[in-house]
């Protein structure tokens, strides 16, 4: 595939780069040509991404409040609070984990088994495929909504349908026990993106490696074991890696759907800092907060990615 | 062969029952609501519901909001994106490597980290309750994932095409704008669509720095004041309607351009 192209760059050296009626000035400049077009990307790294993470670990160490109007230097009181005086602290990293827990890598097999399901030769595939896309495309807010009724204890269809089996209706907003397992249950609903990626990885694998197998006389479960997954892992492992970094921010189901509650048992991560921020007007400890998120995924980033020498396959 | 499409059928079932039921809720009325088992074509069919939701808060208004920040986001994805995408794939500068990792990278950074400076610093040069806290990044192509994206179609296009044009004169300016970005079609596409998407979707952005002002919500923070409203269960009908009306718009888009959203999905999933 680089035959194509090398020769053509070659070319661009030699007959378009060094003309010699050019001043060499205009060459030495040509080089820093592109600064110019990425210019407004660099501006907007700086003043949209680096400077304002950089000010959240600042501000992580003040006691800086919207409201008193106070911005001391308090060193690490905010992260000494977080751990042992913010007694809603703790309950929002343990909902969190238990949400993560679940909700990523259920959806991962879910959707890995659904791209294998439409990596058969069915009829009607690309139909089949836009079907199971559609929710992930669906505005999350609205989608929200939907949900909210669909959990409804009494009108609701979940519950009717769970009706059929003989079970009793459930209150899935309204009771501690469920209010986790229905925020998981919907975030299933759009596994439907990651299918449509493992879809595309399970059709880059050559067929021969199949047809080979099958003059070794392996059957389904040995392709499966032996070609599919360790194929797939790179696809896989960019699902994970994306998976857990969304489901650690989980934020606009909890906000709209359950306000945290009932008693706190959906107080994320994020829904708290929220609160502590923009309706208790804490921006340090707001920050610190913050900051501690931000060092755990890029920790969980680094570790998942050196963990995948061990268990991801690049060919 | 038969499991899998009775697996399949099942899996459709699930998936599409909820857009359904959405639909058959926003059709009927408040006493329907509690009808059990539940009926899925209401008698009589409410169609009032949807006039009666939309003038209850000014959607229109609303709609606007959005429209702003969507047109924004499109300026900013297919120029700025695909402008800085260029630099990336076809122009050598020092350290483009490194920069191009730094720009891949964050994508993965939490944007939960950026919220609160950036809050008190829209609010110190007076921004909060306006359009330009989500509009001016976007106007700048603070969008990693489209720029990836645009540099890894600008990479295939043979250079021959462009040497020509520089061998009649043409700058990389007009090579960007005049033979590589129409040969660009299907990848503007796609990172079209996802800043149509992604726009219509975002609701803590609009929430933190435009909520301030109620005259400044967007559709999704006007669904989310809608359901705060009194009335309970009363008001689910319409509050279906306004969601229904508030995914039309991005299910026609996907209807028609689905093709092109989707290579965009693989090819984040097979190339990242």
């Amino acid at each position: 595939m680089t035959s194509r192209s090398i020769p053509a760059r070659n070319r661009s050296l030699e007959g378009v780069q060094a003309p010699s009626t050019r001043t060499s000035l205009t060459w030495r400049l040509r080089k820093y040509l592109g600064f110019v077009f990425i210019a407004p990307w660099l501006i907007a790294f700086l003043a949209f991404d680096l400077i304002p993470t950089a000010s959240a670990f600042y501000y992580s160490f003040t006691d800086w409040n919207v409201i008193a109007k106070t911005s001391n230097w308090v060193g690490l009181a905010n992260y000494e609070k977080m751990f042992t005086g913010d007694r809603l602290f703790w309950p929002s990293v343990w909902n969190t984990l238990y949400y993560v827990a679940f909700a990523v890598p259920l959806g991962v097999i879910a959707g890995f088994l659904l791209a294998l399901l439409l990596n058969t030769k069915v009829r009607f595939q690309g139909l089949f495929r836009t079907l199971f896309y559609l929710p992930a495309v669906v505005p999350s807010v609205a989608a929200i909504m939907v949900w909210l009724w669909i959990f409804n204890t009494n009108n609701g269809i979940l519950n009717w349908f769970l009706g059929f089996f003989g079970i009793d209706p459930i209150r899935w907003l309204t009771s501690p026990d469920y209010s986790k397992p229905a925020l998981i249950i919907m975030s299933l609903w759009t596994i439907g993106s990651g299918m449509v990626i493992y879809l595309a990885g399970l059709q880059n694998i050559p067929d021969d490696l199949y047809e080979a197998a099958d003059i070794d006389g392996a059957n389904a479960w040995n392709k499966l074991i032996n070609i599919t997954i360790p194929l797939m892992t790179p696809t896989i492992f960019f699902n994970l890696l994306l998976g857990l970094i969304g489901s650690f921010q989980i934020f606009n189901a909890a906000f709209i759907m359950t306000e945290g509650g009932p008693v706190n048992s959906t107080r994320f991560y994020m829904l708290h800092l929220y609160e502590k921020a923009f309706q208790q007007s804490q921006m340090g400890y707001a920050s610190a907060m913050a900051v501690l998120l931000f060092v755990v995924v890029l920790l969980i980033t680094i570790f998942v990615n050196w963990s995948s020498k061990r268990w991801v396959f690049y060919g | 062969m038969l499991v899998i499409y009775v697996l399949l059928l099942a899996g459709v079932a699930v998936t599409i029952t909820p857009l359904l039921w959405t639909v058959s809720t926003s059709l009927k009325t408040a006493q329907q609501l509690n009808t059990w088992p539940p009926e899925w074509i209401p008698n009589p069919i409410a169609w009032s519901n949807y006039s009666e939701a939309l003038t209850m808060l000014p959607f229109g208004r609303y709609f606007l909001n959005t429209m702003v920040l969507v047109v924004a986001a499109e300026i900013g994805a297919l120029i700025t994106c695909s402008f800085v995408a260029y630099g990336f794939a076809r122009l050598e500068l020092p350290g483009r490597e490194a920069l191009f990792l730094l720009l891949i990278s964050t994508m993965l950074m939490p944007y939960i980290v950026r919220l609160v400076p950036l809050f008190v610093f829209y609010g110190n040069i007076g921004w909060l309750g306006t359009y330009l806290p989500i509009a001016v990044p976007d106007l700048l192509g603070r969008n990693a994932f489209y720029i990836f994206l645009l540099r890894q179609f600008f990479r295939g296009i043979p250079n021959d095409l462009s040497d020509a044009a520089r061998i009649d004169g043409a700058n990389d300016f007009r090579i960007w704008w005049s033979i590589v970005l129409p040969l660009s079609k299907p990848v503007l596409a796609t990172v079209g669509i996802f800043a149509f998407q992604s726009t219509w979707d975002d609701f803590l952005g609009p929430l933190i720095y435009m909520g301030q002002n109620p005259h400044m919500r967007t559709l999704a923070v006007g669904l989310y004041q809608f359901r705060n409203q009194p009335g309970g269960e009363n008001l689910m009908p319409y509050l279906m309607a306004v969601s229904t009306v508030m995914m039309l718009p991005i299910l026609l888009i996907f209807g028609f351009g689905q093709r092109y959203l989707i290579r965009g999905v693989t090819m984040s999933g097979l190339k990242g």
